[in-house]
């Protein structure tokens, strides 16, 4: 019976779901077809016309999916090393009292930069390649890392610490059995964010210039007033997104499988 | 820093409680002060106590008093102020050997089984993983949670995780047990029952064990000595000895006479205490 009623719910959230999702895609077709201009406005009859063209003719820049990989090399490699970069040191700093002290106002300084313009920086230091993309990803992962890997860090439960120490653990066994873990919870929260701003990262770099990725493509598509293919890149780089959310939530699960179950069904947004 | 060296890690630890050895703590003159935002606060005053190998000492004494705090000296993990704090004879400097510390909230890591959890303490200490894991196994089923090897502590109710707690404590074989209201949050059903396990366990382990509770019925049932704390900053007021033969039976033993005879007798000299401790809160409030 229970179940019945469960999964009538289910069907009906996701029935309603698909509802609103068709009922705006039609009445955007239909008013782009009458009312507004769809050069303007594009329409989803286009938009999925230029995502058809992409997948099997290329693109202006040559095949999409040589596209969707460089954009996706240079954010994962940006996550990758950003996120690396900003658990170690959040972790430390969170751990070492007077490390935080003499680095606390650099680190407000520089998080207060507006990190994004740093692109144009990085175009000109490291040039149009991939490095200059992965270095804005980078910036922009690290932060949002370090910051939860201090707070995680620094938010240890002190009993545990004290209990670790009392069976015989020394600093550095604190460090990795204790700390770690218990700032693990902090840093994956983080990671999910965090990938998304690798994404950012990328996409404004190749924004910003570039020779290949989705970034550029849709600069191109501005270039040449193409709404729609501003939507089409639009939507190739929402769904990498969901994957890698998708991806990242499957980690979360294995590494907190520790945790009870209430905490760990969070709702998602 | 302040890890034992590996060599220490076989099997039966530190110096054994022979009969007739020193004392295994002694406090003389022992005080401790923290520096508050309210300028600086005196926990525990001009401590004397010493507890001899194997004696099962209770601190007893209004909430707030600073019975932890006297715990905290003796395991090392705060230095004290002034006096001197020995376990085995010597100066206690960091955490000394053989000391086991189970704390109020708990501390077992939730992150880890309760297999891993209780296997901690020897890996800390230098073990192979199997060893650890081995000699952890035998203590999980003394304190009885075989069968809940493998489950997280979320998974445990409050009673089986301070199981867990105690046998991650004792896979070290601590010569001296530092037990800070460790049953507090338990029901009282639960309590009685690990009041009596922890007698169990405890008995012909040979450990001195200080046991920090505000109950005094708890100290009674599971102490030789009770030591009477004044209310903060705490200093010893009165030590009774219990009268009472082991092994003890935790439920049963409170309704004899013998029991509500020394309790009223210590009750007396806790009371005026509580009644200090209770003024002052009601001036707080005030």
């Amino acid at each position: 019976m229970r179940r019945d009623i469960a999964l009538r719910r289910t069907l009906g959230v996701h029935g309603v779901r698909a509802a609103l999702v068709a009922a705006w895609l039609v009445s955007w077709e239909v008013s782009a077809r009458h009312w507004i201009d769809p050069f303007y406005y594009s329409m989803p009859s286009k938009i999925w016309d230029r995502l058809a063209g992409w997948f099997t003719d290329g693109t202006s820049q040559g095949s999409i999916w040589e596209q969707i990989s460089y954009t996706l090399q240079e954010a994962v490699a940006g996550f990758a090393l950003g996120a690396a970069g900003g658990v170690v040191l959040g972790v430390l700093l969170g751990r070492g009292r007077f490390l935080s002290d003499v680095c606390a106002p650099f680190i407000k300084a520089v998080n207060a930069i507006p990190r994004i313009i740093l692109a144009s920086l990085f175009i000109i230091w490291f040039g149009l390649g991939m490095q200059s993309k992965i270095a804005t990803a980078f910036v922009l992962v690290f932060f949002a890392v370090f910051f939860n890997a201090f707070q995680g860090a620094r938010e240890v439960d002190r009993n545990l610490v004290n209990n670790a120490r009392i069976l015989g653990a020394g600093r550095l066994q604190v460090l990795w059995t204790i700390v770690v873990p218990s700032a693990t919870s902090w840093i994956l929260a983080s990671l999910h964010s965090a990938f998304g701003f690798a994404i950012i990262g990328a996409i404004v770099g190749e924004y910003t210039g570039a020779d290949k990725g989705l970034g550029l493509l849709i600069n191109h598509s501005q270039g040449t007033f193409d709404a729609a293919g501003i939507y089409a890149g639009m939507i190739i780089i929402t769904v990498l997104a969901l994957l890698a959310e998708w991806l990242l939530t499957l980690l979360e699960g294995r590494l907190l499988r520790w945790r009870p179950a209430a905490a760990g069904h969070d709702v998602q947004i | 820093m302040t890890k034992p060296p590996p060599s220490q890690s076989p099997p039966s630890q530190p110096p054994p409680s022979e009969p007739g050895a020193g004392p295994v703590i002694e406090l003389d003159g022992a005080t401790k002060r923290f520096r508050s935002a309210g300028g600086v606060h005196t926990a525990v005053r001009d401590l004397h106590l010493s507890v001899g190998p194997g004696e099962f000492v209770a601190l007893v004494g209004p909430t707030g008093c600073g019975k932890s705090t006297t715990l905290s000296l003796v395991s090392g993990l705060e230095p004290a102020s002034e006096g001197r704090v020995l376990v085995h004879g010597r100066e206690v400097d960091g955490i000394p050997d053989g000391v086991g510390y189970m704390f109020q909230n708990d501390a077992v890591m939730p992150w880890r089984t309760v297999l891993d959890n209780v296997a901690a303490g020897p890996r800390y200490r230098g073990a192979s993983r199997r060893d650890a894991r081995e000699r952890a196994r035998g203590w999980v089923a003394r304190v009885g949670l075989t069968g809940f090897e493998s489950y997280y502590p979320h998974q445990l109710s409050g009673g089986m995780r301070k199981r867990a707690a105690l046998a991650q404590t004792l896979v070290n074989e601590p010569s001296v047990m530092l037990m800070d209201e460790p049953f507090s949050a338990l029901d009282v059903q639960t309590r009685g029952l690990m009041q009596d396990e922890l007698l169990r366990l405890w008995s012909g382990s040979g450990a001195a064990v200080v046991f920090v509770t505000h109950d005094l019925e708890e100290a009674l049932v599971l102490a030789d000595r009770v030591v009477v704390m004044t209310a903060g900053p705490a200093t010893v007021k009165s030590v009774f000895a219990v009268p009472l033969d082991r092994p003890r039976d935790a439920e049963e033993i409170r309704l004899t006479g013998e029991f509500l005879d020394v309790y009223r007798e210590v009750w007396d000299s806790l009371r005026d205490e509580v009644q200090i401790t209770r003024e002052r809160g009601a001036g707080d409030a005030a």
